[in-house]
């Protein structure tokens, strides 16, 4: 990594670090729970979005039911939480591998089938669909009418009073998701995973495993959602299978790392950044235009015009805006 | 090193590969010819895993290697390269190599030294950082066969790695080939360019209509009757004789 990235990057965190206490208390006398809520959700939405993009842009094995995972996570430690009286700390390692282990499966039933493309992107979504209806069907996790975490502001039942250390904690995990990005771009099996995406057959004939590889990566890639999941149902307190296995998760994963550059690093984060502060800006807009009284629509079409303008001028997303040209 | 027998694989109602049988000695350039369509690369994609055949045996290193996937094939030091070259667009050339490289090292640093070194031998040394999509045909092909070699092979099947290069970038890779197989490794190449075959193959073997027609010294095979007919269509040797006489 170039110096200038590290300093970047070590500003970036110490910025992070600083920002509630900018925003949230001691500096300003005010304290704005918007401003860390908002930047709380940039930042979970970010972590997502970089688990979708280890299997979707690094290994190239593109996505639409990543949301599978993310509620395998919320569903697994919810009912060990709720029905079972687990501590939830204690569930979500359980809900981790539970993600990790839906990944694996996935993988292994669509790649031993020759599924590639579009083809797996498919499989993905129907498997999401199969797991919404199969949560609103069985008694374990209550059908339709959804889980209920009972209210319990304590640190040790991993609940907060004060939405500061769901902050941190979406920044750590953030940070985790970094790592592991950076990592992939430093390791073998991310020169693996880069080789599978850009041609399978010569990573196959250069000795590569390509079936096992995609499996891991899928597994990774779900542990880590899943480990989103949990965090979701912790602070929200309520999942039920729309918000758990809901399609509108998936394409949001699926955008954050398109729109700032599927297969980078930093990607994500950018793409998390620039979707949800439009969506604020619609949402204030909504508001100051007499003629608008619904900011909902606004914010899709924005999002529309945005997707369309990066998919067609900046197909690599927008932190090749950053990289110097050759 | 390797030895074929009555190979077969067949597309449908296609016998594309129709009994085929060959020994490649190691230490040796062995080629193999033909006229378009004969069912060569399909040999190849056969003998290296990418197609499973419909019958006969392959051996490699006197252990039956038939049907085994190429990810094992290759861990057991038989790769092969594309005739349409399959660059990883999105990576630069060092990392395209390392690639291969990576197969016997999981260290970052070892395996980027081993590939610098390999890409310096198919004189692609000044385009290490360069985008693999950027490079020109002649630079794909030296990817394809920097690619191969940094997996430590034994043997390389080489398709057509001279197909569409000009002459003088012919002679470059007919001067790395040779170096190559002094090395060490043994080579089985398919090839167009009877220049390349004539000058570095000790053994042709020549396909036609996915069966081995003929085989021997490259000189002897070019003169043969059923040879020359696979290439110019029956009488063509007669009318040829004619010609002369």
């Amino acid at each position: 990594m170039a110096p200038r990235t590290k300093l970047w990057c070590a500003a970036g965190l110490l910025l992070a670090i600083i920002y509630p206490l900018l925003f949230g208390g001691p500096v300003l006398v005010t304290r704005s729970n918007y401003a860390i809520n908002i930047a709380f959700l940039i930042l979970f939405a970010a972590f997502l979005g970089q688990a979708w993009n280890i299997a979707g842009g690094f290994a190239g094995q593109t996505s639409f039911g990543h949301v599978v995972f993310f509620g395998t996570g919320a569903y697994v430690s919810t009912i060990l939480h709720v029905t079972h009286g687990w501590n939830p700390w204690l569930a979500w390692p359980v809900a981790i591998a539970a993600g990790g282990l839906v990944g694996a499966l996935i993988g292994v039933l669509s790649f031993r089938a020759g599924l590639r493309g579009s083809y797996f992107a498919l499989i993905t979504l129907a498997f999401a669909e199969v797991f919404r209806i199969l949560a609103n069907s069985i008694p374990q996790t209550r059908g339709g009418l959804g889980m209920l975490i009972k209210a319990d502001q304590r640190p040790e039942n991993f609940q907060f009073r004060d939405p500061l250390w769901f902050y941190y904690l979406a920044l750590a995990l953030c940070v985790v998701g970094l790592l592991v990005a950076w990592w992939l771009t430093r390791s073998r099996f991310g020169a693996r995973l880069a080789a599978i995406r850009d041609n399978e057959d010569a990573a196959k004939a250069l000795g590569i495993d390509v079936f096992r590889e995609k499996v891991r990566v899928l597994a990774l890639s779900g542990a880590m959602c899943a480990a989103g999941g949990t965090v979701y149902a912790q602070k929200y307190l309520f999942i039920d299978p729309s918000i758990a296995f809901g399609v509108d998760k998936s394409v949001e994963m699926l955008l954050v790392a398109m729109i700032g550059g599927a297969g980078t690093i930093f990607g994500p984060l950018i793409g998390a950044g620039v979707l949800h502060l439009v969506g604020e800006l619609t949402r204030d807009l909504g508001n100051v235009i007499p003629g608008i009284k619904n900011a909902q629509p606004l914010a899709l079409i924005v999002y529309g015009l945005i997707l369309v303008a990066i998919v067609g001028y900046l197909p690599n997303g927008l932190t090749s805006l950053f990289r110097r040209r050759r | 090193m390797l030895e074929v027998r009555d190979l077969a694989k067949t597309f449908g109602g296609l016998k594309a590969i129709d009994g085929a049988s060959l020994d490649v000695a190691e230490g040796s350039i062995v080629g193999l010819i033909g006229p378009n369509g004969a069912g060569k690369t399909t040999l190849f994609a056969t003998i290296a895993g990418f197609h499973k055949p419909d019958g006969g045996r392959v051996r490699f290193q006197g252990q039956d290697i038939t049907g085994l996937p190429p990810h094992l094939l290759c861990e057991r030091g038989m790769v092969r390269t594309f005739q349409i070259t399959q660059p990883f667009a999105r990576l630069s050339v060092i990392e395209n190599v390392m690639v291969g490289a990576y197969l016997r090292t999981a260290d970052r640093a070892e395996a980027e030294a081993r590939a610098a070194d390999v890409a310096r031998r198919v004189g692609l040394g000044d385009r290490l950082q360069a985008p693999a999509g950027d490079l020109t045909v002649a630079g794909r092909k030296r990817l394809e066969l920097a690619r191969a070699l940094a997996t430590t092979p034994k043997l390389l099947l080489l398709d057509e790695v001279m197909a569409g290069l000009n002459p003088t970038e012919i002679t470059a890779i007919v001067d790395i080939v040779r170096a190559i197989r002094d090395s060490g490794v043994t080579i089985l190449l398919i090839e167009h360019v009877m220049q390349a075959v004539m000058s570095l193959a000790e053994h042709v073997y020549v396909l036609n209509d996915g069966r081995i027609i003929a085989d021997g010294a490259p000189q002897a095979i070019a003169t043969l009757p059923n040879v020359v007919e696979a290439y110019l269509g029956r009488g063509a040797a007669a009318r040829m004789g004619g010609a002369h006489a």
